[in-house]
Formats: C-alpha cells, sequence, structure tokens
C-alpha cells in the first residue's frame, strides 16, 4: 500500500515535470523542472533498492550535465527570445512519432511475459550491497563491454577537443 | 537505539521516526551554533594575523557579535529586484542551503551518531555538494544583474572543475576502506595501523584539500564572489535574510567538508592506536571531542589560508584544477591500486 502511493507520487511528479520542462517558455524553468524530473528518476531508483545507480543519477545528470546545460543557457542570453511566439515549426511531427512510441509501449506491455530468475535477486542485492554488486558484475563478467564503452567515450573526448581547438599543430 | 518492545505503549516505528527527529534536532542545532560562531571566529583570526582586535565591542571580547549579525540580518528589509526572476530568486538561497544542510544526514559525528547510516555515504555527500552550485548559479541568473550573472558563470565554472579532483582524491580512501559507509571507513582507520589515512594517502589529502577549498568557494578560490572585481558577485542584489540564508550555506558547506577531511583521513572520532598505547587514559575522553578539535584545526585552516595567499586568476584557476590535480589524484588511484594488490598478493584483503 505505502509502496503504491510512493509509486503513484514519483511517476506523477515525473510525468508531471516531464511536460512542464517542455513548454515552459523560459528555458531556465524548462530546465529547472528537468532537475527535479532527475530528481524524481533518482527516488524511483532508490525505490527499487538500486541506491548505486539513485547516486549516480544525480552526481552526473543533476550534478554535472544540467550545470553544463545552465551554463550554455547563460552564455547564449535567450533573454530576447522568451518573446516569440514558437521556437520550433515541426512539433506536430514529434508529437506523431512520441505517439508512435507510446503506442509500441502500450502494445508490449499487453504481451509482456516475465522470464526466469536472475542471480541478483533483491535478496541476493539485499545482502552484498548494491555498489559490491554492479561492481562484481562489471569488472568480471562484462568487463570487455565495459572497456569498450571507456574507449568510446575517450574517442569521443578527443573528438571534442579536435574540433574546439582551433589550430593544431 | 530503537528499542525491540514497543514502550509506553507507542509503536516502534513511531520510535523510531522520533529519535531520527531529536538527531536532527540535535545536529542541526550544533552546526547553527557552529556557522554563527564560524564567523566570529575567522574575524578574530584573520584580525589577529593582520595584528587587528577584530570584534571587541559587543559583549566581552565581542563574543555575542554573531548573534547581534544574525538579529540584525533577520529584521533587515528583504529588497527584491525589480526586473528578476522572482520565483528564483527567491529559491535560490533556500536551495542552497538544503543541499548543505541534507550533506549533513550522513556524517557521523562519533560512534554510532549518525543521522542516517547509509552504504553510499560518500556518494550521498558528493552529489549534495554537486547540488549546492544551483543556489549559486540561480542567484546569479535570477538577479538580472552584470556582477552577479559574472559571479554565477564563474562558479558554475569552478564546481564542475573541481567536483571531478574532489571525487577521485577520495577514490583512495574508497578503496583502502573498502566501503563507501562513513562509518566503516572510520572503522577501518582505526585497524590500520597508523590510525589515520593522512599517512597513506598524503597525496590525496593535498589533491581533497586544494578542491575542497575551490568547492566551497573560499579563498584563494573565491572568484564567483571576488569583492574588488564583482562587488559580491553572485549575492550583490541580494540583502537581509536571504543574504544571510547564502552566508549560512557557504559556512555549512565549511563545515561538512571539513568533517568529511576528517572522518576520511584524519581518524574521525578515534585517535592513533600508538597514541593510546602510550597515554591510557587519553581513551577515557568521548570521541566527540577528538572529532570536534580536529574539525576546529580544518576550518582553522581555510582562515589561516585566506589571510595569508592572494586570489588566484582565473585562467590559473582552471589550469590547477584540470591539469595538476585531476592528473596527481589519477596518479594517487594508480599507487593505492598497485599498493593494494601487492600487500594481499592480488586477493580481496
Amino acid at each position: 500500500m505505502v509502496n503504491q502511493i510512493f509509486f503513484l507520487y514519483f511517476s506523477a511528479v515525473i510525468v508531471a515535470s516531464s511536460l512542464l520542462a517542455i513548454t515552459r517558455r523560459n528555458v531556465m524553468h524548462g530546465v529547472l523542472f528537468m532537475l527535479l524530473l532527475f530528481f524524481h528518476i533518482a527516488g524511483l531508483y532508490l525505490f527499487l533498492n538500486a541506491e548505486f545507480i539513485s547516486a549516480v543519477q544525480i552526481i552526473v545528470y543533476a550534478g554535472a550535465i544540467m550545470v553544463l546545460f545552465l551554463f550554455v543557457i547563460m552564455l547564449l542570453n535567450l533573454r530576447e527570445d522568451f518573446s516569440k511566439k514558437q521556437f520550433i515549426g515541426t512539433w506536430p511531427i514529434g508529437l506523431l512519432v512520441s505517439c508512435g512510441v507510446l503506442m509500441v509501449i502500450l502494445v508490449s506491455m499487453v504481451v509482456i511475459t516475465i522470464g526466469a530468475k536472475g542471480v541478483w535477486g533483491i535478496e541476493q542485492i539485499g545482502r552484498v550491497t548494491q555498489t559490491v554488486a554492479v561492481g562484481t558484475v562489471l569488472y568480471t563478467k562484462y568487463l570487455f563491454p565495459f572497456e569498450v564503452a571507456s574507449l568510446v567515450l575517450l574517442v569521443a573526448i578527443i573528438g571534442a577537443i579536435v574540433l574546439a581547438k582551433k589550430r593544431l599543430n | 537505539m530503537i528499542p525491540e518492545t514497543a514502550m509506553f505503549g507507542i509503536p516502534q516505528w513511531l520510535w523510531a521516526i522520533g529519535i531520527i527527529v531529536v538527531k536532527i534536532a540535535i545536529v542541526l542545532g550544533a552546526v547553527m551554533l557552529h556557522v554563527a560562531y564560524a564567523t566570529y571566529f575567522e574575524r578574530k583570526v584573520i584580525a589577529r594575523m593582520q595584528n587587528r582586535l577584530g570584534p571587541m565591542d559587543v559583549g566581552p571580547y565581542g563574543l555575542l557579535q554573531p548573534i547581534a549579525d544574525g538579529i540584525k540580518s533577520f529584521f533587515k528589509e528583504d529588497i527584491i529586484p525589480t526586473n528578476s526572476d522572482k520565483p528564483l530568486f527567491y529559491m535560490a538561497p533556500i536551495l542552497g542551503l538544503m543541499a548543505a544542510f541534507s550533506s549533513l544526514a550522513v556524517l557521523p559525528f562519533f560512534n554510532g551518531f549518525v543521522i542516517a547510516n547509509i552504504n553510499i555515504g560518500l556518494l550521498f555527500l558528493f552529489a549534495m555538494s554537486s547540488l549546492a552550485v544551483y543556489g549559486v548559479i540561480l542567484g546569479g541568473w535570477s538577479s538580472n544583474s552584470k556582477y552577479s550573472f559574472l559571479g554565477g558563470l564563474r562558479a558554475s565554472a569552478q564546481v564542475i572543475s573541481y567536483e571531478v579532483p574532489l571525487g577521485l582524491s577520495l577514490v583512495g580512501v574508497m578503496m583502502m576502506a573498502g566501503s563507501l559507509n562513513i562509518t566503516e571507513i572510520v572503522n577501518a582507520q582505526s585497524r590500520y595501523p597508523g590510525g589515520m589515512y593522512i599517512t597513506a594517502q598524503w597525496l590525496g589529502f593535498f589533491v581533497f584539500v586544494i578542491s575542497a577549498i575551490a568547492e566551497t568557494n573560499r579563498a584563494p578560490f573565491d572568484l564567483p564572489e571576488a569583492e574588488q572585481e564583482l562587488i559580491a558577485g553572485f549575492f550583490t542584489e541580494y540583502s537581509g535574510m536571504r543574504f544571510a540564508l547564502f552566508f549560512m550555506a557557504e559556512y555549512t558547506g565549511m563545515i561538512v567538508m571539513s568533517s568529511l577531511a576528517v572522518l576520511c583521513f584524519l581518524g574521525g572520532w578515534t585517535i592513533p592506536p600508538f597514541l593510546l598505547k602510550m597515554l591510557p587514559f587519553l581513551g577515557a575522553v568521548p570521541g566527540v571531542v577528538w572529532f570536534m578539535m580536529k574539525l576546529y584545526v580544518c576550518i582553522f585552516f581555510y582562515y589561516w589560508i585566506r589571510a595569508t595567499l592572494p586570489r588566484y586568476r582565473y585562467d590559473q584557476l582552471m589550469a590547477i584544477g584540470w591539469k595538476v590535480l585531476i592528473p596527481l589524484s589519477l596518479v594517487n588511484i594508480v599507487i593505492t591500486s598497485i599498493m593494494k594488490m601487492w600487500l594481499h598478493k592480488g586477493g580481496t584483503p
């Protein structure tokens, strides 16, 4: 009962704040609603006993990426643009695509069947704590994909430096 | 200490909540008192270093000065700029203070006394310290003033840059203790031969101290509020109680960072075992006394630095963060992991 109330609260706020984030005329307010959204997603993770993911969600998204967003917005000086009637004209296409995605999700929810449970059930994670569980699996079983992901990130970093630097000798 | 059975007809969960509320009240009360007297301590210390007397008029040796300041700022007029973004202007100081106060929830002040003994304590602290910047950025942006705006811009770049070495410098401690729970880290330190991680993690401590000063926007890294160039930086337009809230957030942040240094590098509420063996009567002193003494030393260090060093230039600040501190903290991680593998012959401890 308590669980359902919490879930309802989190999901309702997630939906409401994501709607507000894309409809606010003031970009700063939109970004702040997105911040609220990230907090509630972190709450939902915490609710699923995934405390590590929840903390990382706040550190990475709320603490770093959103601050970068704010930084860019502040540099762009968007105050004059608030008076514009509409920013983009292609929103009907976006609405159509997102309705299609929603339909796919709804259909797949009806036909979905829950498979066999893996090793990492709630009891097992509760015993070893989620940080240990994620670390162990990531550095043993999934070490190769993990390293590939870090290599991809490294390539992206080098690419960003090359693009940002005006002159390369 | 949650009683096993219901006491006085009150159910157990109500007891648990009641105990947490009492703990929050104790911690908040103690921290607010410390924040008030940290300002007095700062003015006195810096005054002595500059051969002045500092506050002397209110009460004996100016001891009631912080209370007078508090009452003054509480009753001052709350001025809101006409062209400011009002909801954000109201919210900014509260957001900053909220992040600073939330960090207190996971700090153990002595053995067993912590509001929330969670397994991701250190990660929670990182999350909250990275949120503290929102107060500064939003305050700077919503004031609609050039000085505030520049202060907010500087703050956001600075905090993003220094969060990285701050997190990385503590990775060595996490690896040595094998836990993110701060109580566990302190207990692991008391089992460690020296009793403090500063001996093995001196490089990490060095990086941590510098990035903690930058993260709390204190001198010599106080560029967001540089008085000579930006008047007061991001809180130029704030007055009265809202200004005091920003001030409280900054000092609470200082106390949190100092506590973190004490807990992760200086042994928290414990004292080194060899000292206890030499002078056994020291064991009778409660742990909170040791914690406070170490905390005051750290806070004194903040003031000492402020009175000694001139402010860095902006490009110097960025160069120190990215070109010195981050590589140093990475070197520290590599050294720590090699030492750990070598000492434990590659196996888990």
